[in-house]
C-alpha cells in the first residue's frame, strides 16, 4: 500500500533505508546529529547509527564537503547536508573544482560517489542571502548531476538513485516543499536520474517546471482545465542530465511552451529549456517560448515584496492566456471578466 | 503568386542580362507567351512564361544583368483577393478603410498579397529590388502551410504584430480557398472539426500540380555526382555510326554454337569486351581526373550503367580485358540482377575506370551520357536499327548503331578520343577480333 507522507518524511525514510542497506553510506553536516538537522530530516539517525556514520561537523562548509570528497574517493558513500544552498557557496571550490572533476582528471581511476543535499528557495522571509536558487551554478558544471524533485515520491526515488550513483550528485530540496504530502511507493523505489515526468498530459500548451514551481504548474494546469485549456506539465526532476527528448516531444504535441522557475530569469534553467525547444522543436512552435521567473532583484525580506518578486500561479496563468490568445486559441472569458 | 526567375539557358551560364521586356506590367500573360529577351554570353534567347495571370510587377529593368535564379518578374493570380483568415464570411474586396473598431493586429498586418491593381504599361516605374515579402509567421504555421501547399504570404496573421499563427492556417484550410488552384478532390475541405486539417502522411502534396517524391540515398547521390560531373568536367562528345550487321550476325552465330554451354552473349557483352580491348591499346583513355592530377590506370575495370527504379547504379566488371566473353556475359548478368535486387556489394561498385551506358534496349538511336566521375570518359550506345546505307557506291539496306563518347577535356583531347573510337569501331565491325 503506498503511504501518504510528507516530503520531509520521505527524505528521512530514504536516508535511513540507504544507511541500513549499505554500510558505506554515512551522513555528514552541521547539526545533523544531536540537533537532528535544521529541518529534522535526520531525526533519530544518530541514535540508531551512531556518530561514526552520522557525523556532526563544525561550521566549515568547505572543510566537511572536502572531507566527503576524500571519503568518496576512498570508497565510502557520504551524503553531505549543507544547511542551505546559500552556504554551498563556501564549498563551491570543493564541489566544482574537485568533486566534479576527479573522475575525468584521473582518467577514471577514481570516482566520487557522494550526494550533497541542500535546501533552497524563497518565500520564508529569510531575506536576500538566505532565499536563493543557485541550482544553475551546479547545473552548468559537467561532472555533476543535479536533481530537484517536486513530490515525496520523487524525493524518495531520486535520493535513493543519488546515493547509489557513482558520481557526485547535488540534491536540491525546497524549503516550501518539506511539509507537502503525497503518496510514496512502498519498499525499494528508485527514479532514474535524467528522466523528466509528464505529470499532467495536455494538448494546448506545455509548461516546464521543476521543484516548487512544478507543484504550482500542476495546480495551475488543473485549474486551466476548467476553462477548457488543456495544459501539459513536464516536471524536469533532473536538471543535469536534462531530459531534452521529453521536453521536445511535449512541445511537438502542443506547439507552445512556457517555463516556470523560481530562479532569476537571466541565464537560468528557463533559458536552457527555451534553447532546447528552439533546437529540437522549432518547426512545431506556434509562439515564442515564454519564461516565468523571479524578479531580478535580491529577494526582499518584507513579506509583500517577497511575494511580488517570486513567480506564482497568477503570473503563470496570465502567461498561458497571453500565449494562447496570441495564437488564436478560442478562450472563454474568465469568471472575473464575466461581471 | 508565381515569380519568374532568370533561367539557366546554357551549361556555362551564370548570369543573364534582361535585354528587353516584351510584356508590360498589368498585361495579361498566357502560358507560353514570350515575355522578355534574355541575353546570355552566347545569344539572345526568349523568356517564356509558364504561368497565367497579369504581369503584376517587373523586378529587373532592361539592360540589367542578374545571376540565374534571381526573380525578374511576378505574375499575379488571375482572380486576386486574398482570403479572409477569419471564419466570418469572406468579403468580396477588403477595402483599406479606417476601421477604428477593428483589431489592432489586423490593421498592423502587412499588406499580404498582390491584390495590387494593375498599372498602365506606359507609366515609367522605378524598378523595385526583388525583395520577397517578409511575412511574420510562427514556425508551426510555416510548416503547416507548407504541408497544405498554402502560400503563407497569402494569409493575414492574427497573432501579435500580424504574425501568422497556426489558427490562421487552419482557418484557411477549413475555408479551402486559400489555394491558388482547386484542391484535389480527395483532399476536399472537410467541414468537420479543425482536427481534420492534419498534415498528410507519406509523400506530401506540395502543391496541386506536383507531388513530392522523397529522395532515396541512391537518387540523391546520383543527382549530386552527376551535377558535379556536368558542372566540373568540361565534356566534349564524339559520335561515330558503325555498321552493326557483322556484330549482330557474329552474336547470333556465337549463341547458336554455344548452345546450352554458356550464358547467351548480348550485344552489350560484346561492347564491354571490345571496349576493354580497345582501352588496352589506348591506355591514355583509361584514366581519371584527380583534383589536379591525371591518373592513368594500369587495370581496366568497366562500369555498366544499370537503371533502377529509384536511381542509377554502375556495377563494375573488373579486369574486363583479361576476362573471357562468356565470363563477362555471366558476370554482367549477375551484376545486373544484384543491382535490381539491391544486393550489390561495395566491391561490385568501386574501382571502375571507364563506363558504358547502353540505351539500345530502350530503342534510343543516339544520346550523350554524363561522365561518371572521376573517370575520363563514358560510352553511350544506341540501338542497332535498319537504315539505308551506301555500300560500294550503291544504296542498300543496312543496320547501324551510334556510339557516342563523352570525354573529360581536362584529361583528354579530341584526337585521342577519336583514335580510340575509331579502333573501337573497327573491333565491332570485325567482331572476331573481339574474342581473340
Amino acid at each position: 500500500m503506498p503511504q501518504t507522507v510528507t516530503y520531509r518524511q520521505a527524505l528521512h525514510d530514504t536516508l535511513r533505508a540507504e544507511l541500513l542497506r549499505d554500510d558505506d553510506v554515512l551522513l555528514i553536516g552541521e547539526e545533523i546529529g544531536v540537533f537532528e538537522g535544521s529541518y529534522k530530516i535526520t531525526a533519530g539517525l544518530l541514535d540508531e547509527f551512531g556518530p561514526r556514520r552520522i557525523r556532526d561537523t563544525p561550521i566549515c562548509e568547505e572543510g566537511f564537503t572536502g572531507a566527503a570528497v576524500g571519503a568518496a574517493m576512498l570508497g565510502l558513500r557520504p551524503v553531505v547536508e549543507i544547511m542551505t544552498i546559500n552556504f554551498s557557496l563556501l564549498a563551491i571550490d570543493q564541489i566544482i573544482n574537485h568533486a566534479a572533476k576527479m573522475h575525468a582528471m584521473f582518467g577514471g581511476q577514481v570516482s566520487v560517489p557522494m550526494v550533497i543535499r541542500t535546501p533552497g528557495g524563497g518565500g520564508q522571509q529569510l531575506a536576500a542571502t538566505h532565499s536563493q536558487n543557485l541550482e544553475v551554478f551546479y547545473a552548468h558544471v559537467p561532472g555533476l548531476k543535479v536533481l530537484a524533485p517536486s513530490t515525496p515520491a520523487d524525493a524518495k526515488g531520486l535520493l535513493a538513485s543519488a546515493v547509489r550513483d557513482d558520481d557526485p550528485v547535488i540534491f536540491l530540496e525546497n524549503l516550501a516543499l518539506y511539509n507537502t504530502k503525497g503518496e510514496v511507493p512502498d519498499g525499494d523505489h528508485t527514479v532514474p536520474i535524467g528522466t523528466a515526468a509528464v505529470t499532467k498530459p495536455g494538448r494546448d500548451v506545455t509548461i516546464v517546471a521543476y521543484s516548487r514551481a512544478a507543484v504550482i504548474a500542476l495546480d495551475v494546469a488543473r485549474r486551466l482545465e476548467e476553462e477548457g485549456i488543456s495544459a501539459e506539465v513536464v516536471d524536469l526532476r533532473s536538471l543535469r542530465p536534462l531530459d531534452r527528448p521529453t521536453v521536445c516531444a511535449s512541445v511537438r504535441r502542443t506547439g507552445r511552451a512556457i517555463v516556470l522557475e523560481d530562479d532569476w530569469l537571466s541565464y537560468g534553467i528557463g533559458a536552457e529549456i527555451a534553447a532546447t525547444v528552439q533546437e529540437g522543436a522549432f518547426d512545431h512552435l506556434d509562439a515564442p517560448v515564454r519564461r516565468v521567473a523571479a524578479a531580478e532583484v535580491p529577494l526582499p525580506y518584507a513579506k509583500s515584496l517577497e511575494r511580488a518578486a517570486l513567480p506564482d500561479a497568477a503570473a503563470l496563468t496570465r502567461t498561458v492566456h497571453d500565449v494562447l490568445e496570441a495564437t488564436g486559441f478560442p478562450l472563454e472569458p474568465l469568471p472575473s471578466e464575466r461581471g | 503568386m508565381p515569380e519568374i526567375l532568370m533561367p539557366r539557358l546554357s551549361d556555362t551560364m551564370e548570369e543573364g542580362t534582361l535585354g528587353r521586356w516584351l510584356k508590360h506590367e498589368g498585361e495579361q500573360i498566357h502560358k507560353g507567351d514570350v515575355i522578355a529577351e534574355i541575353e546570355t554570353d552566347k545569344a539572345v534567347m526568349e523568356l517564356e512564361a509558364y504561368d497565367e495571370g497579369p504581369l503584376t510587377r517587373t523586378l529587373v529593368p532592361e539592360g540589367t544583368t542578374v545571376p540565374i535564379g534571381t526573380p525578374v518578374a511576378v505574375i499575379g493570380e488571375p482572380t486576386a483577393p486574398p482570403p479572409e483568415p477569419a471564419p466570418a464570411p469572406a468579403q468580396p474586396q477588403p477595402q483599406p478603410q479606417p476601421q477604428p473598431t477593428d483589431t489592432s493586429a489586423e490593421s498592423a498586418a502587412p499588406p499580404a498579397t498582390s491584390a495590387e491593381p494593375s498599372r498602365p504599361a506606359a507609366a515609367p516605374r522605378v524598378p523595385t529590388p526583388a525583395a520577397p515579402t517578409r511575412v511574420a509567421s510562427s514556425p508551426l504555421a510555416r510548416r503547416l502551410a507548407r504541408h497544405h501547399g498554402i502560400d503563407i504570404a497569402s494569409l493575414t496573421g492574427s497573432g501579435p504584430g500580424g504574425r501568422v499563427v497556426r489558427a490562421d492556417v487552419d482557418a484557411a484550410v477549413d475555408q479551402g480557398d486559400a489555394h491558388p488552384a482547386p484542391r484535389p478532390a480527395a483532399g476536399a475541405p472537410s467541414t468537420a472539426a479543425p482536427a481534420a486539417a492534419k498534415p498528410p502522411v507519406g509523400p506530401v502534396a506540395e502543391a496541386d500540380e506536383a507531388v513530392e517524391v522523397p529522395l532515396t540515398t541512391v537518387r540523391r547521390l546520383t543527382a549530386q555526382r552527376l551535377t558535379d560531373s556536368a558542372q566540373q568536367a568540361p565534356h566534349f562528345y564524339l559520335t561515330t555510326i558503325i555498321d552493326a550487321q557483322p556484330l549482330l550476325a557474329f552474336r547470333a552465330d556465337l549463341n547458336t554454337r554455344l548452345g546450352d554451354r554458356g550464358p547467351r552473349i548480348s550485344v552489350n557483352d560484346l561492347i564491354i569486351k571490345a571496349c576493354a580491348t580497345a582501352l588496352r591499346d589506348h591506355p591514355e583513355m583509361n584514366a581519371s581526373w584527380d583534383d589536379t592530377r591525371i591518373l592513368r590506370h594500369r587495370r581496366i575495370h568497366i562500369g555498366i550503367a544499370v537503371a533502377l527504379d529509384d536511381g542509377l547504379t554502375v556495377p563494375v566488371i573488373h579486369d574486363a580485358d583479361r576476362t573471357t566473353l562468356t565470363d563477362i556475359a555471366h558476370e554482367a548478368r549477375g551484376l545486373t540482377e544484384k543491382a535490381r535486387n539491391g544486393h550489390l556489394t561495395l566491391d561490385d561498385l568501386t574501382g571502375g575506370t571507364f563506363t558504358i551506358s547502353n540505351l539500345g534496349p530502350y530503342g534510343i538511336d543516339h544520346f550523350t551520357a554524363v561522365i561518371n566521375p572521376p573517370q575520363a570518359a563514358i560510352l553511350a550506345v544506341g540501338t542497332a536499327h535498319p537504315q539505308p546505307v551506301v555500300r560500294d557506291g550503291e544504296l542498300a539496306a543496312g543496320t547501324v548503331m551510334a556510339l557516342t563518347l563523352s570525354v573529360d577535356h581536362r584529361v583528354l583531347d579530341g584526337a585521342t578520343g577519336a583514335l580510340f573510337l575509331a579502333d573501337l569501331r573497327e573491333l565491332l565491325e570485325q567482331p572476331l577480333r573481339v574474342v581473340v
